[in-house]
């Protein structure tokens, strides 16, 4: 005869099993839901609109550990606040094609970017461009001068910028870059002007 | 129950001061070793009337070693070999061969203790080298390290003292009426001919040679207070009467306190000599008699692991090592140092900012380490430009502003330093804490691949020259920070 406690056993590992495989099943449909979300390429929101003008970004060359003044032109709508996030997702772009001087991650985004008076930005980034950006001081450094000087450049009035992930305050980019104070845009003007001397 | 994360760091930080309290202590045994690969020093502990010398630590810096602990018995291997020493016993196993200590080994905290009598005979068994041990002044050769020097006296008018050395020698020097001694803590430096040497010469009448305790001295005795100028890429020293060499040097050193040495000059040599002037000791007292202590802040540990340099490679472990080294190289050139981290232990930002200011400390010198680039970085923090003054007090995150032009002369005093040693350097400044919570000189290092990639970031042989050239820079800034060391 079969002992009970055996018995028990059996009948609570088929119903696991039985679990486990509902679970799997409804897994599975929720992926091939995302993937055909990610594969549709219809457009959800209006695309910037405006007039095309000639704007300077700041791109980050990692192997001369500079920022490199680039020459864009891009349509910019006419508010600020959209014009600054258009100008970093230019800049984002670059940083995402293929043989970048600065790779980031095909993930990463600008969520938004809420200007505040008097001269406050903040730049709010999506958890993959934090959570996936290269660790180093001088990477780390390279992208928020990136960000800080071409905003300041293009966006008048920009006088403090402040960076924020997924809304919240974090520690630092990747482990090094402090993100939990506001970056003050001559310093870094003054930082990127004395490197360039050298 | 887990041992709370703050009682950790105060032990680790208790256990750190307490190594700092030991190492500054005068009576202090060292064994200084000399080879190819790194030139370092151990504390010596004395056991039952013998001298001891741990044999993980004389081993680390020479090529791959781990240790355990398996009962009686302490088992290591370095490189391909095995060994098995057993505590109390005189026997061991190395290679698998027996070899007899002197006296009993000893296995002390999982720290495996061997007669320094016997490193002439053991660690030809683990190096295939040969060793020449000077037990007496616990001065150990590995190898073909050994530099010699000749003394000649050139009685021309001025009279001077010719010294040549066979390598590159950086001796520090100090002076008393009468005396110029020469100290040389990193240089296998070995006696001449003759240990004393008497000259027919009225300004400098003899040089003696004595080492003790891990360093060797070139003394000389002269009827007028002597200076010493450096030539021919560090490897001559000569050695005059002050006011000779203050004319050929084309003025007087000023502003030196009785009894410290003017510090050593290049001479404006002819072609053959070298126009760079090697790493200057400075006068080992100044006016303010300030103690200099240099806070070495190996980045990240314990939970937070830092950059990850390659899959098996850490930040958190390079930089740990290239802490050690650094301590070391400024050890032997006679500062104090206290090393935040000296284990995998997790320390916050706040913490190791408390702890540094807390020491009082004269220069702050972070250490981190990454895969992209190559060479190193010196940073300085990137502070506000400044705005109205809020008095008497400083806001935490900008406790650096008033020392900041301070670390950016320290930041490109160690930039020179390791251009000299051939590392590509470049100062700059960054939003990297605590650098801005310090309220004494503050750097950052970060160390990069040199040019053979990111393996070599854990190689003994790199780090020790990016060391060195760090700590030649510290030590280049005593003067100018008005400290003592």
């Amino acid at each position: 005869m079969i002992p009970r406690h055996l018995v028990i056993g059996v009948a609570a590992m088929l119903v696991l099993v039985l679990s486990m495989s509902l679970y799997l099943r409804q897994m599975r449909r929720r992926a091939a839901e995302l993937q055909a979300t990610a594969a549709d390429a219809r457009p959800v929101a209006p695309p910037a609109s405006g007039p095309t003008e000639t704007v300077t970004l700041y791109v980050a060359d990692d192997e001369a550990g500079i920022l490199r003044p680039r020459s864009a032109q891009i349509p910019l709508p006419g508010g600020r606040q959209q014009r600054a996030e258009e100008l970093l997702r230019a800049l984002l772009g670059i940083y995402q094609q293929p043989g970048s001087p600065h790779p980031l991650a095909p993930a990463a985004d600008i969520r938004s970017i809420y200007l505040v008076d008097p001269g406050v930005a903040v730049i709010d980034l999506n958890a993959p461009f934090a959570d996936q950006h290269r660790s180093g001081i001088l990477d780390e450094q390279l992208t928020v001068n990136s960000l800080v000087e071409t905003l300041a450049v293009n966006v008048p009035g920009v006088r403090r910028v402040r960076i924020l992930v997924e809304g919240r305050t974090r520690e630092t980019l990747a482990g090094h870059a402090d993100l939990t104070e506001f970056f003050d845009v001559t310093a870094v003007g003054q930082a990127l002007a004395e490197k360039a001397r050298q | 129950m887990p041992f709370p994360a703050t009682k950790k760091t105060l032990a680790a930080l208790l256990s750190a001061l307490l190594f700092l309290a030991a190492a500054s202590s005068g009576d202090e045994k060292h064994l200084s070793v000399y080879s190819a690969v790194a030139t370092y020093s151990l504390p010596v502990v004395d056991r039952a009337g013998r001298e001891y010398v741990g044999l993980f630590e004389l081993l680390e810096p020479l090529g791959r070693v781990s240790a355990r602990v398996e009962g009686l018995h302490w088992k290591l291997r370095f490189n391909d070999a095995d060994c098995d020493f057993a505590a109390g016993k005189t026997r061991a196993k190395i290679r698998g061969r027996d070899f007899d200590l002197p006296s009993s080994f000893l296995i002390e905290n999982s720290r495996g203790l061997v007669p320094a009598g016997s490193l002439s005979s053991l660690l030809p068994r683990f190096l295939g080298t040969s060793v020449n041990f000077h037990e007496s002044a616990r001065r150990l050769f590995i190898g073909d390290v050994i530099t010699h020097v000749t003394a000649q006296i050139d009685s021309t008018n001025p009279a001077r003292l010719v010294l040549n050395f066979t390598g590159p020698v950086n001796p520090t020097i100090s002076t008393e009426p009468g005396k110029l001694h020469m100290v040389f803590t990193r240089d296998p430096l070995v006696s001449p001919a003759t240990q004393s040497l008497s000259f027919d010469n009225r300004t400098i009448t003899q040089a003696s040679y004595a080492e003790t305790n891990g360093t060797a001295e070139l003394t000389i005795s002269g009827t007028a207070p002597l200076m010493a100028t450096f030539s021919n890429n560090s490897r001559t020293i000569t050695v005059a009467a002050l006011s000779q060499s203050m004319q050929s040097a084309g003025g007087a050193p000023t502003g030196l306190p009785p009894g410290t040495s003017p510090p050593p000059t290049t001479e404006n040599p002819p072609s053959t000599q070298s126009q760079v002037p090697p790493p200057i000791p400075p006068p080992l007292l100044t006016g303010s008699g300030r103690r200099f202590l240099v806070v070495v802040d190996p980045a990240h540990g314990g939970d937070e692991r830092g950059a990850a340099l390659n899959d098996k490679l850490a930040e958190k472990d390079v930089t740990l090592g290239f802490g050690r080294l650094l301590r070391h190289e400024l050890d032997i050139r006679g500062l104090s140092v206290l090393l935040l981290r000296d284990a995998d232990t997790t320390l916050t930002l706040d913490q190791r900012a408390a702890a540094a200011n807390a020491a009082r400390g004269v220069i702050y010198v972070a250490l981190h380490a990454a895969s992209q680039g190559s060479g190193a970085r010196v940073y300085t923090a990137l502070l506000p430009v400044e705005g109205p003054g809020n008095g008497a007090f400083h806001a935490w995150n900008g406790t650096q502003t008033p020392a900041l032009p301070i670390s950016q002369g320290i930041a490109a005093a160690i930039v020179s330093e390791l251009l000299k040693q051939e590392i590509p350097a470049h100062a700059t400044s960054a939003s990297l804490r605590p650098l801005n919570n310090l309220s004494h000189a503050a750097v950052a290092v970060e160390l990069a691949p040199g040019p053979n990639g990111v393996n070599e970031l854990s190689s003994a042989n790199y780090q020790q020259k990016a060391a060195a050239a760090i700590a030649d820079a510290v030590a280049s800034q005593r003067v100018a920070l008005g400290a003592q060391p």
